[in-house]
């Protein structure tokens, strides 16, 4: 099983990075960009039963992949 | 007094605070490797800068799982006193000792020069015996923008824990002396409890004279100043 993880900064975080990413790009002619913000994937391949393997990454995601005080992240299991 | 200075695979301060508490201050200093699980004969722990474990993922989140950080938890949690210095900042908001969170530098720059420091209370164990002038101290990061939410800061206020702020040389926190972007240009704080404390700035990079300034090295005597009260109290 292969889990994908999205991690982003939070709304109210600064993010200097999807700022400048986002000059370059209208810079370069790009028009029409609201926001970007970048952030991290991560791909993890595993066994398990669906549901454990879930809840499992869900706290890892918590308590170590993600860091609740600046970003939000989104699992998903393929 | 007995300090411990932990050591973690790419921490690069260990030896100056080591050498800044024992030559300089004339206190034990040891170094103590991650992979430790107790503290042993410990006063105070310094977590001091570098990249531990490379800033993978984020600064200071693989460094906090450490063994050692289950031993300065549990030290902390029994009042202990525990310092960390640019990525020892980091580990310790990563670790939840300390709340909110260091990011990326507002302008993406890793910034390396001698910042100015005002020091807001002298009421903890690290900012006792600081003299009443602005501290001349360098920085060296790329992700030392303290970020926390408005109502963590107003907390951070009201229970007097902003240590310093980064201040022009008249003393004035301004968006130009403001180096990373940190919110209300906070340099350190403590925790409630005011036993663990962190900083950006490098104090043990700015303790003798002949580096140029010796302004740090009164972090470090209001921690030694502030443990010989604690023992002549006890006594």
């Amino acid at each position: 099983m292969k889990a994908k993880i999205i991690i982003t900064p939070k709304k109210a975080v600064l993010d200097p990075q999807g700022k400048t990413v986002q000059n370059a790009l209208e810079h370069m002619g790009y028009h029409g960009i609201n926001a970007v913000h970048v952030g991290k994937y991560l791909e993890i391949e595993l066994n398990g039963e669906r549901e454990t393997v879930r809840k499992q990454l869900d706290e890892a995601c918590h308590k170590f992949l993600s860091n609740p005080v600046i970003e939000d992240y989104r699992l998903e299991l393929e | 007094m007995n300090f411990a200075v932990l050591q973690f695979p790419g921490s690069n301060c260990d030896q100056d605070c080591v050498h800044v508490l024992s030559n300089v201050l004339g206190h034990s200093a040891r170094l103590l490797w991650h992979k430790e699980t107790s503290l042993g004969n410990t006063d105070a722990v310094i977590i001091p800068g570098g990249f531990s474990y490379g800033d993978y993922l984020r600064t200071g989140a693989i460094a906090r799982f450490s063994p050692i950080m289950q031993a300065v938890q549990a030290f902390a949690a029994n009042g202990g006193l525990v310092l960390g210095v640019c990525n020892g900042f980091q580990i310790l908001c990563e670790a939840g000792m300390l709340p909110g969170a260091l990011i990326r530098n507002r302008s993406l720059q890793f910034r390396c020069e001698h910042v100015f420091l005002k020091t807001q209370t002298r009421n903890s164990a690290f900012t006792n015996a600081i003299p009443d002038i602005l501290m001349r101290i360098p920085i060296a990061h790329g992700e030392g923008c303290y970020f926390a939410d408005a109502e963590t800061v107003a907390k951070l206020n009201a229970n007097d824990q902003i240590l310093w702020r980064y201040v022009t040389a008249q003393g004035e926190a301004t968006e130009a002396s403001n180096p990373n972007g940190s919110v209300e240009n906070i340099a350190g704080i403590c925790n409630e409890r005011r036993n663990v404390a962190g900083l950006m700035p490098h104090p043990e990079r700015a303790s003798e004279a002949i580096l140029g300034c010796a302004d740090g090295k009164s972090v470090f005597e209001s921690i030694i100043a502030w443990h010989q009260q604690m023992v002549a109290k006890a006594a």
